[in-house]
């Protein structure tokens, strides 16, 4: 072994290469406060590598990015264990970059002669916070797609050249495959070759200047030490805290959360960016109109300038204290800043974090803000340990761990939120369940995974029945998506519609009302708001269908089973076949309908008959008749001229077609349903 | 000899041994692990199943020659790559050769590598594969070439009124081999 060793060493120089690697000097010896640096080499290493795997089951186009994430996130064997430690060490690294950048200032690590050193640092921070942006666009979810608009809008207010800028992040006028393409070769290819050139930088200045010891005036100086094994023994411990810290998310989030499908069509007001950016994005909305570049531009452009500037101020007298003054400042503001946009959102995240309620962004907030806070305070605490002693230093942490506990109690109890976004998020959390159930059940067709909730009657039922059946129409009282309108009802409540329930209430003679006396069909449920409410129908179950006999009674309940049986209801299936068959209740109440109660004065029903006025009852309630209603009621086989306000949606062009039948499918029941429960 | 100057090595610290069997461990592990994630989602596909294949309608007797020259046929028939399920659209092509009511299906994927596999009518009357030149006889038998085996049979099944219609079995087989194994 030790003659090929060597063999290789003469040619390599290897044992040189190792030994400088392992042996560097430590000034004063080994120290926890030295391990920032090699978490954050760590966790690019890990993005590198599962990012390299990701790699190989992503697909990027407009057609295949959501669904091929989907197919890692769901269905592939431990995808979602690979995208969790994507996405939550991409989380850790940017609470390590703020890390390491605070002890490089608190050490004074940035001062000559390592100004470049602090420079590609720097440089370095916007890379992986660039790395951030992009990836985040990547699984063209919708909260993906709508932040990252976002920032890509905010590129294209650069004056003069903005638009052409946003054109060419885009890769066109709009968002499509060349999106994509572009954030995914910037993300997996130019971002990363950046990084390794600038970290490759980073790393020689470092070794070229050797470590700043962090020095104290209190603590006798310490011996000097190797790298190896004191250091790297830390540094392991700390590598391996980050990546535990990282596994409990994974864990806990099962991964990480895939929104639905992009889709320009459909409004998402949850989008939010990462909770990093959550300060910018809350800035902005201090900047109206015309102003908005101050926010999302100059200011930003000038904080970074300022702590680009710091070597060179960190030079004068009181520099190095006007630095640490300016950077605890800055991240205060962020800090306060993601506060206020979470409080705005869900109320206190500090809530959502501790109680793990609906959302993953209140819970990173949860994590994030507490340190960012603690971040932030660190060089204060320093600064005072260093220039009153350590009882001042004590006594200003006791004060603020007392006053962030108090806040945090204020908090609690004054948890304002907004309902809006909470229900948004609730939708959006929805609509990504039910998504990946329909790819499950259905497989995605090749136009895209947005086609599958675009065609889900589920999905687009409520939706098209709040846009335009509700004005007039309810369902169980709502608005189809759980809303309660102050507009009066004027058109029967729509829920059960077709099934033997809702025609047994609509034909029953005993009232319910508080009155006593009003009879169901005449009550805003059914008639109450329309011109029927006292019309023949109304008429005939006040005059005729009160004074029925037990017999006719009878009758009238088959006859209900027999029309309620033309609906062919999903849900009524059983009690269909059960009612079918010779002398069964259908025919039975075929019979009774047609012959004995009088229904076929009006209606008809499997027989032709032109005197009939009323709506013509054959397949009533079935898909197409009520796609036929829908179209046109003023139709002869429906109301006719008798019709009372409903549109013709179909015949004038109110509604599409597919929006007729997803809205009836939806009010039939008819949509897929998964055999099992998922899994995840 | 050596040129290169080595640094001197660390005194020996039996209190060191524990930090640093802990770190190469830690180290170890850390470097490990993220690349086990990886490698366990790369191998996905080793652990699941295969596509059942079915029979599909692929012709009526009447279409396939009755001098028993072969004819090449489209194979259409939905399927499924991976997220997506896609409606039926042409997935191959198979060719049919008819011997009196005898129909014979053959594979157009070449057993040697699996190129698409031409049949030459006209003087030569056989199999030619463009990719290594494998020759077949119209009966599907190696007749020159680099092929392992002759060419694959694809089952075939009659249905309809009189056993009109002709449904195969459309799948691949390994190639290479001198065995025909499906590819499941």
């Amino acid at each position: 072994m030790k003659p090929a060793l060597d063999w290789l060493d003469q040619r390599t120089g290897w044992k040189k290469l190792v030994n400088e690697a392992l042996f560097e000097n430590v000034p004063g010896g080994s120290r926890w406060r030295y391990v920032w640096g090699s978490t954050l080499t760590f966790a690019i290493s890990v993005q590198f590598i599962t990012g390299i795997f990701l790699w190989m089951a992503y697909s990027p186009s407009s057609q295949t990015a959501w669904e091929s994430v989907y197919y890692i996130q769901h269905e592939m064997d431990g995808g979602w264990i690979l995208r969790g430690i994507h996405h939550w060490m991409a989380q850790a690294m940017t609470v390590l970059l703020v890390l390491h950048l605070m002890q490089v200032l608190i050490d004074g690590a940035y001062k000559a002669p390592r100004e470049v050193n602090f420079w590609t640092g720097i440089i370095l921070l916007k890379l992986v916070l660039a790395l951030s942006l992009t990836g985040y666009l990547l699984p063209w979810d919708q909260k993906g797609y709508w932040a990252t608009k976002v920032a890509t809008n905010i590129a294209g207010i650069v004056p003069f050249v903005g638009g052409a800028i946003q054109r060419l992040i885009v890769g066109g006028p709009d968002y499509g495959h060349h999106t994509l393409t572009r954030f995914f070769a910037l993300h997996a290819g130019v971002l990363p070759a950046l990084i390794v050139a600038t970290i490759g930088g980073h790393i020689y200045l470092f070794r070229r200047h050797g470590l700043t010891e962090a020095k104290s005036k209190l603590k006798p100086k310490r011996k000097d030490q190797a790298f190896w094994p004191d250091q790297v023994f830390k540094d392991a411990v700390a590598c391996l805290a980050v990546f535990v810290t990282v596994m409990i998310l994974v864990y806990k989030f099962h991964g990480a959360h895939l929104y639905a499908p992009a889709d320009p069509s459909e409004s998402f007001s949850a989008a939010r960016p990462d909770w990093y950016f959550m300060f910018l994005f809350q800035f902005l909305k201090y900047f109206p109109g015309t102003s908005e570049i101050w926010g999302a531009i100059v200011i930003p452009g000038l904080a970074m300038a300022v702590i680009f500037l710091m070597p060179i101020v960190g030079r004068w007298k009181s520099g190095h204290r006007w630095n640490l003054g300016i950077i605890a400042g800055l991240l205060l503001s962020a800090a306060w800043l993601t506060w206020l946009a979470f409080l705005e959102d869900v109320g206190n995240p500090l809530l959502g974090f501790l109680e793990s309620l609906p959302g993953e962004s209140e819970t990173t907030g949860g994590i994030a803000l507490p340190l960012m806070a603690m971040a932030a305070t660190v060089p204060a605490l320093i600064f005072l340990r260093k220039r009153f002693g350590f009882r001042v230093h004590v006594a200003v942490a006791c004060l603020i761990m007392v006053s962030v506990g108090l806040t945090t109690r204020l908090a609690f109890k004054q948890d304002t939120g907004n309902p809006g976004f909470i229900a948004a998020q609730v939708e959006a959390r929805a609509n990504a369940d039910r998504v990946v159930e329909l790819a499950r059940g259905l497989g995605v067709p090749q136009e895209g995974a947005v086609f599958l909730l675009r065609n889900d009657p589920l999905t687009q039922g409520p939706r098209v029945f709040a846009e335009k059946c509700a004005s007039c129409h309810r369902y169980a009282g709502h608005d189809g998506k759980g809303n309660l309108l102050k507009d009066p009802q004027t058109a029967p409540d729509l829920e059960g519609f077709g099934g033997r329930a809702w025609l047994t209430e609509f034909l029953s003679a005993e009232s319910t009302h508080a009155d006593g006396e009003t009879l169901p069909i005449a009550t805003e449920k059914f008639y109450g708001g329309t011109e029927f409410s006292g019309g023949q129908m109304a008429r005939f179950v006040k005059r005729k269908i009160k004074k029925f006999d037990a017999d006719e009674l009878k009758m009238l309940r088959d006859a209900i089973i027999a029309l309620s049986a033309e609906a062919k209801l999903k849900s009524q299936a059983a009690m269909d076949s059960a009612a079918a068959g010779k002398g069964g209740a259908i025919e039975r109440g075929k019979t009774a309908f047609l012959d004995e109660i009088g229904c076929a004065d009006c209606h008809q029903f499997h027989f032709e008959d032109e005197d009939t006025d009323g709506p013509n009852l054959t397949g009533w309630a079935s898909r197409e008749w009520m796609i036929s209603f829908v179209s046109d009621p003023t139709h002869a086989d429906f109301y006719g001229e008798e019709n009372d306000r409903m549109p013709s949606f179909g015949k004038d062009e109110v509604m599409t077609q597919r929006e007729i039948e997803l809205v009836v499918d939806w009010l039939r029941g008819e949509w897929h349903v998964a055999p099992k429960p998922a899994e995840h | 000899m050596n040129e290169v100057e080595v640094f001197p090595p660390p005194p020996p610290d039996r209190r060191n041994f524990f930090i640093q069997a802990a770190s190469v461990v830690i180290g170890g592990f850390l470097g490990l692990f993220p690349f086990l994630a990886g490698l366990r989602v790369y191998l996905d596909p080793l652990s699941r199943k295969g596509v059942e294949s079915s029979a599909v309608k692929v012709a009526t007797i009447d279409s396939v020659p009755e001098d028993g020259t072969p004819k090449k046929f489209t194979v259409v028939a939905g399927r499924t790559d991976v997220w997506n399920r896609i409606p039926p659209a042409p997935i191959g092509a198979v060719y049919l050769r008819r011997q009196g009511e005898d129909v014979v299906a053959f594979s157009t994927v070449c057993p040697h590598a699996g190129c698409f596999v031409d049949y030459r009518a006209g003087e030569h009357q056989d199999f030619f594969c463009p990719c290594h030149n494998s020759n077949f006889n119209s009966d599907g038998s190696i007749k020159a070439g680099v092929s392992p085996r002759s060419m694959d049979t694809l089952e075939v099944e009659r249905r309809g009124t009189n056993g009109a219609e002709i449904w195969v079995t459309f799948q691949s087989f390994h190639a290479g081999h001198a065995e025909k194994t499906p590819i499941t």
